[in-house]
């Protein structure tokens, strides 16, 4: 019995200790973001990696997903006779729900990964070490423009989702199932508010921070989670996992908030 | 001058230094060799401030590194340059990149400056129209050079090299030692290079630290260690067993490398 309950005891402290760890490693990325010298060559380089090569997936998977939603909800409203109400339903699941969490999932796995592998190998080849040695923060060279990029990112891609995803419904409800262009669109506009539109911003702003932390904080410490190629590997995954858990415990919870 | 205080270093239950001494002075190459595993590089690693050491001081150019905080640190570790084992070269910088990387980062030089230093540094380590060529494009010998262009080419007080020489062959690894020892002439920085080729280190180093078992057994310039006694540094040079009990080799034996005078049979 005594066992156990320090078996759990240790566990929760291990849990906790990580936790503090992870956060400070935040702590640290963030007040570097607000002190010069900035790297805006690498930043510029990060919003290439995080948004243009984001882009192809970002707006296939929000096309199908707004055609999806269009072919289920109009099944689904159609037994109520309220099939005019298809493009704001399409546009507040987009806007509200869909778009930032689709969206921010695609590019974890997507970027999400290949950042992770990206600082990993560097983990691994001393090229983190190889700029301590150089007596340079490599939190300011590898973390903070990812950061900020992400942060940047994330909303703009997901408003890309949105409207996309809304056209998609659009070819499904006007041009596929017959529904009039006007009541698909005119029902939008009413019922579409800015709150909307803000909840999505602070969601996708939100998961921004937590993909690029997660993603960063995995690859830093990726000689930790085993050896060579093996640590790399499970730093990548653990990664994706843990970035894709935390966007959707995240998304209720700021989505309780909101509401 | 550094001076290496009793050092400890473990890592959970097991411990790699205990109590390492060590003093290099002032424009002196002196090398750290030891078995396979025994934590050469730990103390490397250490003393370069990759790695916080458990117990014990530091001391670079006056200053103690285990203790030191801000400025005073950032002025110590502007003067240290490593030059790691795999040259740690940026994957996404080119030659030249590499190169003026701790110029343009770490030092107000101008970009005409920063060209010139680096095309010299790359000529100096005998590479001449590389400057365009990515780490994946480039041979491990040339890999090996370049970073070490960039560990001099911001002229640092103090230099580790961590196994510069591994994998190379002969004649690379006679190149490469050649370039050090000018480098060191011509910058007069201090050095600690952690080494495997014996006895070809002998050849550039001023001293030579023998670590055993995570402490410093021996010291001494390399015709002192070449006719030493000491049993253990002997059977290690002679690459034979190292416990002075089980030494298996016996004088002028044709499985050692050494003779008992250092001479190679």
């Amino acid at each position: 019995m005594v066992r156990v309950v320090r078996g759990v005891g240790a566990m929760f402290l291990g849990l906790q200790r990580r936790l503090g760890h992870m956060f400070l490693f935040l702590l640290n990325a963030v007040s570097l973001c607000f002190i010069p010298p900035f790297k805006f060559k690498l930043f510029v380089r990060r919003i290439r990696f995080f948004g243009t090569q984001s882009m192809v997936v970002v707006i296939i998977t929000g096309a199908f997903t707004g055609m999806v939603l269009a072919l289920q909800l109009y099944y689904t409203l159609s037994k109520v006779g309220s099939e005019s109400l298809l493009g704001p339903f399409v546009a507040l699941s987009l806007i509200r729900e869909l778009g930032p969490v689709l969206s921010a999932l695609m590019i974890t796995g997507r970027a999400g990964s290949a950042l992770t592998a990206e600082i990993g190998i560097m983990r691994i080849s001393e090229q983190i070490d190889a700029l301590f040695s150089m007596a340079l923060n490599p939190l300011r060279y590898l973390v903070v423009p990812n950061l900020v990029a992400a942060v940047l990112v994330f909303p703009l891609l997901a408003a890309i989702f949105d409207v996309v995803g809304i056209y998609g419904g659009y070819l499904v409800a006007v041009k596929m199932l017959g529904m009039s262009e006007g009541t698909y669109f005119s029902e939008m506009d009413h019922m579409v508010e800015w709150s909307d539109v803000r909840m999505g911003l602070y969601k996708s702003l939100s998961f921004g921070v937590i993909v690029s932390w997660v993603c960063c904080y995995k690859g830093y410490h990726a000689d930790k989670a085993g050896f060579g190629a093996e640590g790399v590997s499970k730093a990548t995954t653990d990664a994706v996992v843990t970035s894709s858990v935390m966007i959707l415990i995240w998304d209720y919870f700021i989505g309780s908030v909101l509401i | 001058m550094i001076e290496v205080v009793n050092i400890e270093k473990s890592f959970g239950e097991q411990q790699v230094l205990h109590g390492v001494n060590l003093s290099i002075r002032d424009g002196e190459l002196m090398a750290i060799i030891g078995r396979s595993g025994g934590g050469k590089s730990v103390l490397l690693k250490t003393i370069s401030g990759l790695l916080k050491p458990d117990a014990g001081s530091i001391i670079i150019d006056g200053a103690d590194v285990t203790r030191a905080r801000g400025k005073e640190l950032l002025d110590v570790r502007q003067k240290i340059s490593v030059l790691f084992q795999g040259g740690a070269l940026f994957d996404s910088l080119n030659a030249f990149e590499n190169v003026a990387f701790p110029l343009e980062e770490c030092t107000q030089i101008g970009k005409a400056e920063i060209y010139k230093r680096v095309i010299l540094a790359l000529q100096d380590v005998g590479l001449n129209n590389i400057e365009h060529k990515y780490p994946s494009e480039m041979s491990g010998g040339m890999r090996k050079r370049v970073a070490l262009a960039r560990a001099l080419v911001s002229e640092p007080k103090v230099v580790f090299f961590d196994e510069p020489t591994t994998g190379l062959d002969p004649i690379l690894l006679h190149t490469t030692q050649t370039l050090i020892r000018q480098a060191q002439k011509k910058y007069g920085f201090t050095g600690i290079i952690i080494s495997h080729d014996i006895p070809e280190i002998f050849e550039i180093v001023d001293r030579i630290a023998f670590l055993h078992k995570g402490a410093i057994h021996a010291v001494g310039t390399p015709e002192e260690m070449l006719s030493t006694k000491d049993q253990l540094v002997w059977g290690f040079l002679s690459g034979c067993v190292d416990d002075p009990e089980n030494i298996l080799c016996e004088k002028d034996s044709q499985i050692c490398r050494f003779g008992t005078q250092g001479r190679r049979l």
